[in-house]
């Protein structure tokens, strides 16, 4: 029997991981995913959990932690931001290659410098071309209900891969939510039992893990890592099939919202597609056919899935919380690059919300009237564009 | 509980650390492992950070490990070991796994165990894990081609200290003293000690005593590099008998709050003797080797082994 809570993002994290009961968890503070390993610790210190809490002395080792107890055998989990992630980043590497299906949850925060705590993606997009599977979550519902998923995913055999599940840091890690969990017993049921086929501590069966692997071996290994990438793609719709049945709540690789019949679009990860919502009601509510594409699976990129989703819109735009700087915005260029071969498609990108810079409806109504113009005149003028910032030689002044 | 191994004779038969390796003739390094794995035995599971002893002895399908061994960075190799012992515990709460306690050793460099790593060894024993955490130490990077390291001797050559016509000596730092470092700042640790390739029951029987410790300790193990240091590869037992027998290196361990000296040179050797045979030092002139020596004497002193200074008078056997 489902129960309604009212539980914060972070609270919401630490919940599913208390229900998942994950056998090591190691962790290091950094805002704003600080209170999952606190909240943890405190089921470790009331007997609530049966986890060993690693409190280490840094995110690179709370990393290499996760790695050592997930080779030897245990189920992992861990959760941390921005810096920490960086830190992190030598090991993600080998996490994702040694094929360890450690769950970590991210609370979204803009990478320094200068120093800035708020939310952004440029953490977990630095992260995207690790090998980690990524999962973006709306709300507490959907970072709650996606933890659970991701044990499931992580440690299927065809994926065998870590998965990093990705929330707004503050938005929604520290905003209180009415949300729906499940009893212990069903998450007990759902993820069932962790039973690797090679670990460290099986040893009936030694191993060696991580041998040095050059040119003869090292390109079919990442290769490998490319089909279970692949593998995932099914795996996740599975699952979230399975989650849908014991839940009520669906879930796929993106959520379409008044996307069938729409001519403008846009594309846009986390809490920022519940502004959009409102943006699209509202336009609908005039007669205007805006639609809206929030994806939940970044890694692996549903590539068909997201072109046949968009192949009837005339105009899109992806927005990024994140830059690359000197090219376009991550999420632009994985969606232009799947709709290529749609010719009939202008797609426009918006870097926004850098640093936790606030993006209202006001400025995604900005967006949705580019693109009715776009639509209008047929021409694209800027593909990149920058919302909400002052720009040099602008008519916003620089004030304080 | 390991016991302890009571003359040479008596050390076990089997072989853990076995053929599958690259490394080059008479590298310390490989012996030291050899004698810690068959001290260690069968259930144990290795970990190794990067450098020479996880660059030459695996590669894909071949590796000298038979019992369970996994790669971990250079820079973390406290971190994983903690994740390991971490496991062990809550499986075996759990009742996940039923076999033994494994024995969790890291090999580590001197690169991976008194630099880049140091602050992953630190957190390792600040919280106490159970894990026996090995320094090889070859005295550089040797992996990537011998650069200097915190436990390269002052006035040896390496590629990132040259000797030059600025720069005579080489190396101008003094060796940093990794052991020194751990014994005290770490309130969980149970056991310290170093050891050498020359002394093999004492090297084995400190392994054991580092294994039955119940939380981390830590052994420091000379290990002579011929390609590093520049010597004939059927010296390597030798150049380590000689970095005792002048104080270049000391033995002992460090238990409940006390040191114990484990071997003392009866006569100590110039440190000339050791200097001579390496081609590191080759350039070294007169007062370099007198400025080690009284280096060696200071240190010998503030850890007070009584043994008759050489400086001044020079006995040799
Ligand atoms: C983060 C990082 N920096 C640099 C290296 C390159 N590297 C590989 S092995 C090695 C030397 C290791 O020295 P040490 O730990 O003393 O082991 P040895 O090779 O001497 O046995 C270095 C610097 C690396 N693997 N990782
Ligand atoms: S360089 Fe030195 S430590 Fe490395 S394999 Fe050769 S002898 Fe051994
Ligand atoms: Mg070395």
């Amino acid at each position: 029997m489902a129960k309604r809570v009212s539980l914060s993002g972070n609270e919401a994290a630490a919940f599913a991981m208390k229900q998942i009961d994950p056998d090591v968890v190691a962790a290091y503070p950094i805002t704003p995913s600080t209170e999952i390993p606190q909240y943890f610790s405190q089921f470790v210190a009331n007997g609530e959990v049966n986890s060993e809490f690693v409190a280490v002395e840094s995110e690179h080792s709370a990393m290499s932690a996760c790695i050592g107890a997930s080779a030897a055998g245990a189920r992992t989990m861990t959760a941390t931001s921005s810096q920490g992630l960086a830190l992190m980043w030598e090991m993600l590497y080998i996490a994702a290659s040694m094929r360890l299906p450690i769950v970590m949850t991210v609370a979204n925060r803009a990478l320094s410098g200068p120093i800035n705590i708020h939310n952004d993606h440029s953490d977990s997009m630095g992260a995207r071309d690790s090998g980690w599977i990524q999962l973006y979550s709306e709300s507490a519902q959907e970072a709650y209900d996606n933890i659970i998923q991701a044990i499931r995913i992580a440690e299927d055999p065809r994926v065998s891969l870590p998965v990093m599940v990705c929330m707004d840091g503050f938005i929604t890690s520290h905003a209180l939510e009415t949300l729906e969990v499940l009893e212990d017993e069903e998450v007990k049921k759902f993820i069932g039992e962790y039973n690797p086929d090679d670990f460290l501590l099986n040893a009936d069966h030694p191993i060696a893990m991580g041998p040095l692997d050059l040119q003869s071996y090292y390109f079919e290994h990442k290769r490998q890592e490319q089909d279970a990438m692949d593998n995932a793609k099914q795996v996740i719709l599975e699952i979230a099939e399975e989650y849908e049945k014991l839940t009520g709540r669906k879930y796929s690789h993106f959520e379409k919202y008044a996307l069938d019949d729409a001519d403008i679009a846009v594309v846009v990860l986390n809490s920022t597609a519940g502004t959009a919502k409102v943006v699209v009601d509202d336009l609908r509510s005039q007669g205007i056919k805006a639609g809206l594409l929030k994806p939940r699976t970044f890694r692996p990129i549903p590539g068909k899935e997201i072109f046949d989703a968009l192949k009837n819109v005339k105009a899109v735009a992806v927005m990024d919380k994140a830059d690359s700087f000197g090219a376009y915005g991550p999420l632009f260029t994985d969606i232009r690059n799947i709709m290529f071969d749609n010719k009939d498609i202008k797609i426009v990108n918006y870097i926004y919300g850098l640093g936790g810079r606030d993006v209202g409806t006001k400025d995604i109504e900005m967006v949705y009237n580019d693109l009715m113009d776009i639509v209008k005149t047929g021409k694209v003028y800027e593909v990149k564009k920058y919302l909400g910032v002052r720009e040099k030689g602008g008519e916003e002044v620089w004030q304080l | 509980m390991l016991e302890q191994i009571k003359t040479i004779r008596h050390a076990p038969d089997e072989e853990y650390y076995v053929s599958g390796h690259r490394t080059c003739a008479g590298c310390g390094p490989a012996l030291v492992y050899r004698l810690v794995a068959k001290a260690a035995g069968p259930n144990t599971i290795f970990l190794g950070p990067t450098g020479c002893m996880y660059v030459a002895n695996t590669s894909y399908g071949c590796g000298p490990f038979a019992v369970p061994w996994l790669h971990t960075q250079i820079t973390n190799a406290g971190g994983v070991a903690s994740g390991v012992e971490a496991a062990y515990k809550a499986m075996m709460r759990k009742g996940k796994y039923t076999g033994e306690r494994p024995h969790v050793i890291v090999m580590a460099g001197d690169g991976g165990a008194t630099d880049i790593g140091l602050q992953a060894l630190s957190g390792m024993l600040y919280r106490g894990h159970d894990v026996l955490f090995i320094c090889y130490d070859n005295e550089s990077y040797a992996n990537t081609g011998i650069q200097t390291s915190p436990t390269t001797p002052w006035g040896a050559v390496t590629t990132f200290t040259p000797s030059g016509p600025a720069i005579p000596e080489g190396k101008r730092l003094w060796p940093k003293d990794n052991a020194q470092l751990v014994a005290h700042g770490h309130p969980e640790l149970k056991y310290l000690a170093t050891a050498s390739l020359a002394f093999p029951l004492d090297l084995m029987n400190k392994v054991r005593k580092g294994l039955n410790a119940e939380g981390p300790a830590y052994l420091h193990i000379q290990a002579p590099c011929p390609k590093g240091w520049q010597f004939d590869s059927d010296k390597t037992i030798d150049m380590a008998k000689l970095a005792v027998d002048t104080g270049m290196f000391q033995l002992y361990e460090y238990e409940n709050g006390k040191y114990t000296i484990t071997y003392t040179p009866r006569k100590r050797k110039p440190v000339e003797e050791y200097i001579k045979l390496q081609g590191r030092f080759s350039h070294l002139k007169p007062e370099h080797i007198e400025k080690i020596q009284q280096f060696v004497d200071a240190k010998l002193k503030a850890i007070e082994v009584e043994v008759t200074a050489v400086s001044e008078a020079a006995p040799t056997d």
